[in-house]
């Protein structure tokens, strides 16, 4: 038994640079007067923001190039994903990246070559996953027909509203597939969600009587692997994001901690604010720990034991730590902290999206449990 | 020049072979887990020999002149040797203060004399050190020290109280943080450092009794006790900076400390491992689903900590909070092991009422002394609090 297992952690050159690059356009493009810009808007991002974004090349870091990415993998997203954590940036990015991650793990050539090569140059797909609220369950409801008409509905698509392309999981006689829709064969089928993180936007979509075309279906054996892979990605990139969203609370707590005076006395003199505080800066690194351990571990080939572990830890620890980072930002600005002025609000709302999206922390360490204990 | 990758493996495999032959059998009794728990003279035999066996085996002190008592070879040796100590599971090398305090100190700044005098014997066990640091009223507090040392002709005089000196009644000599110059502007300046013996007139230790019931630690009073005043280290007024000097070492073999396993590592697989046989509502307890969660937690913090410590090397990880990692290591190893060792005990269900000197105590009620004797770690060398009173202060720059 060896239960602490693997502990590779490596930081590749590549991964350096991007970290740099990413820091300096989020700290420059997104402060936090841009991000509370675009918190009522329509799409929740900056369209001309988003191009510089591909032309920078981000949407194509993970994928080959052969199809125009630059073929580093799903770790090289990992500083970059992290650093619009830090800086609250919304963008379709990381549903772009997994829906992508999806057709590349299971398509054929043919639709991996036609499907790809738009997303690297700023198209937008996302991914729809969800029956209900479960995310521990299979996602399978959606029936694809004989008649590859579809049958049923998803719930909480990120980014459906800008999506060129959407990728869902569903069933044909028993088995997993993917459906690729096309945004028009979508119009009129989106009911927009009200989400509690204001920096991003979601709709269910009713695909029930939907054609999709023979080109647009995959299936085979690969399908059912690359929905365990990406879930896990997904896990993986939404745990970075949260970690650099618990560092800028972190950074925001700080400084008011450093300036606000009660009763005579800094209150960042107060242990009982100090070692909360803390708490939450070695969470916060502990977190990074396992997200940068797991991007270790990610390769082109269907996830072993050892990632999914890296991931599984790296979600429950982030999603953990950005939530008692955001509760307590909000408890220590005290009356200021209850305002929606605060910037406060902005870290609690992430931290309580960020808890469910690829689930929680308890989902995974359920599963953890099974990996290290069976 | 170097050792070459075909000489460190034949080493290996020559210190494993040997550990594997000499490990010592079961004593019959719960042998101390760290230096800090050896309560009483069978302890202390045990030990003494089995670190003078390493010793004269050669490999302690590998890379310690060989003049006085070491090898005279890179560390990287020693290195090996220690892991192959950590992988065989043996007995811990006891004389910490002086293997890892004291004499990497007197090879770095001692005289001639004074190597001659003492590094040998730290080594072969015959001489065991303790540390004088702590004072009662100033436990965390290092700097506020108040035993006085009066200097009268060729000697010292010293007067005042030490705390937590481990193995005070079994050591032979102390490293003493002892103040020279009580009107010094800045407190730390009025502070020298002495290597103190411990059999003079004057100096009188009383062994305290710990939450386990067991010994280890001592009172050390001191009574107009004349040391030579050649007992001084450096020059007066030098001592803090030589008391935050001894604290380097804890880096191993290259940083100067002699080797040799100072504490039995135990692991969350070992808590695991000894919950074999625990039921719970008739089921294994490894089965239940909230046992497993906790379990997971724990596993989780401790592969954390191991991660933590690899990604220090990183730049480009460790930059936005510089020494969170480093300055935060006490404070998170020493709380997880306190939080792991009570999640143990409390996973035993009725045997966790248990203590040691019942026969049917699980593992002879191994945990519920670990979980007792974890708080040393919690305390000592700065409490958590204070740690974390030092991370807030110095890693995120909040007030005072």
């Amino acid at each position: 038994m060896n239960l602490v297992g693997n502990t590779d952690l490596a930081f590749s050159e590549e991964q350096a640079m991007l970290m740099d690059v990413a820091r300096e356009f989020c700290r420059d493009k997104s402060p936090i007067a841009a991000v509370r810009d675009q918190l009522e808007t329509d799409t929740g991002f900056d369209a001309a923001l988003w191009q510089e974004m591909a032309g920078l090349g981000w949407s194509g870091i993970a994928l080959p190039e052969s199809v125009g990415g630059s073929g580093l993998g799903v770790g090289a997203l990992v500083p970059v994903v992290e650093a619009m954590g830090r800086a609250m940036l919304g963008t379709p990015l990381i549903n772009t990246a997994l829906a992508a991650q999806l057709i590349l793990r299971s398509g054929s050539s043919g639709q991996v070559e036609r499907l790809l090569p738009p997303l690297v140059e700023g198209g937008i797909a996302t991914l729809a996953l969800l029956d209900n609220g479960d995310w521990g369950a299979d996602g399978l409801a959606l029936r694809l027909g004989e008649d590859a008409v579809l049958t049923g509905s998803k719930r909480f698509v990120g980014d459906a509203g800008v999506a060129d392309i959407v990728v869902a999981s569903a069933s044909r006689g028993g088995d997993a597939v993917l459906v690729v829709l096309e945004a028009e064969q979508l119009a009129g089928r989106l009911r927009p969600n009200t989400l509690i993180d204001q920096t991003r936007r979601a709709a269910d979509i009713d695909f029930t009587g939907v054609q999709v075309e023979a080109a647009n279906i995959i299936a085979g054996d690969r399908v059912a692997a690359a929905l365990r892979d990406v879930r896990l990605c997904g896990a993986l990139l939404v745990a970075a994001e949260a970690t650099g969203s618990a560092a800028a609370c972190l950074d925001t707590i700080v400084e008011y901690l450093k300036t606000r005076k009660q009763f005579g006395k800094l209150i960042g003199s107060y242990q009982a604010l100090k070692h909360p505080t803390v708490d939450i800066l070695t969470g916060m690194e502990d977190a990074r720990s396992f997200v940068y351990h797991a991007a270790t571990l990610l390769g082109e080939d269907n996830l072993d034991r050892d990632a999914e572990v890296a991931c599984r830890m790296a979600k429950a620890q982030a999603s953990a730590i950005l939530s008692y980072a955001g509760d307590r930002a909000v408890q220590f600005h005290g009356g200021m902290g209850f305002t929606y002025e605060c910037d406060a609000q902005l870290y609690i709302r992430r931290a309580q999206w960020t808890q469910q999206a690829f689930g929680d922390a308890q989902h995974h360490r359920k599963r953890l449990a099974a990996l290290l204990l069976d | 020049m170097s050792a070459t990758e075909a000489e460190l493996a034949e080493f290996r495999s020559d210190v494993s072979a040997w550990m594997a032959d000499n490990k010592p059998a079961d004593p019959g009794f719960l042998l101390p887990q760290t230096f800090m728990e050896v309560g009483d003279e069978r302890q202390l035999e045990f030990l003494r020999e089995w670190q003078h066996k390493v010793w004269s085996a050669g490999y302690l002190g590998m890379a310690w002149p060989k003049e006085y008592g070491g090898g005279g070879v890179e560390p990287v040796f020693q290195n090996i040797a220690d892991q192959e100590m950590r992988r065989h599971d043996v007995p811990i090398c006891f004389n910490v203060i002086g293997l890892g305090w004291a004499g990497p100190l007197i090879n770095d700044i001692g005289t001639e004399q004074e190597k001659s005098k003492y590094l040998k014997g730290i080594l072969s066990a015959e001489d065991i050190w303790c540390q004088g640091f702590s004072e009662p009223e100033h436990g965390s507090d290092l700097g506020n020290a108040q035993t006085r040392a009066v200097r009268d002709g060729d000697e010292y005089v010293l007067n005042g109280q030490k705390i937590w000196t481990t193995m005070g009644n079994f050591a032979k000599y102390m490293i003493l943080l002892a103040r020279t110059n009580p009107e010094a502007q800045r407190k730390y300046d009025g502070l020298s450092f002495f290597l103190s013996p411990m059999d003079v007139p004057g100096v009188e230790t009383r062994p305290i009794r710990k939450i386990t019931g067991e010994y280890g630690f001592t009172e050390t009073f001191f009574t107009d006790a004349r040391i030579p005043a050649d007992c001084l280290m450096g020059e007066e007024g030098q001592g803090w900076s030589i008391a935050m000097q001894t604290l380097q070492y804890e880096r191993g073999a290259e940083a100067g400390a002699a080797g040799g396993l100072a504490m039995v590592r135990v692991t969350v697989e070992d808590m695991v491992e000894g919950l074999e046989g625990v039921e719970r509502d008739g089921a294994p307890v490894l089965e239940d689903p909230l046992v497993r969660d906790q379990l997971v937690q724990a596993i989780m913090d401790e592969k954390a900590l191991v991660l933590s410590v690899r990604r220090t090397g990183i730049a480009h990880l460790t930059s936005d909070y510089p020494g969170a990692l480093p300055l935060s290591n006490k404070l998170r190893a020493s709380e997880l092991t306190r939080r792991m060792r009570q999640l143990a005990i409390n996973l035993q269900g009725g045997e966790g009422a248990l203590y040691v000197g019942d026969d049917t105590a699980r593992q002879g009620g191994f945990w519920q002394r670990a979980y007792f004797n974890s708080f040393s770690a919690t305390i000592g060398g700065g409490t958590s609090q204070i740690q974390a009173n030092i991370v807030a202060e110095h890693v995120l720059g909040l007030p005072k």
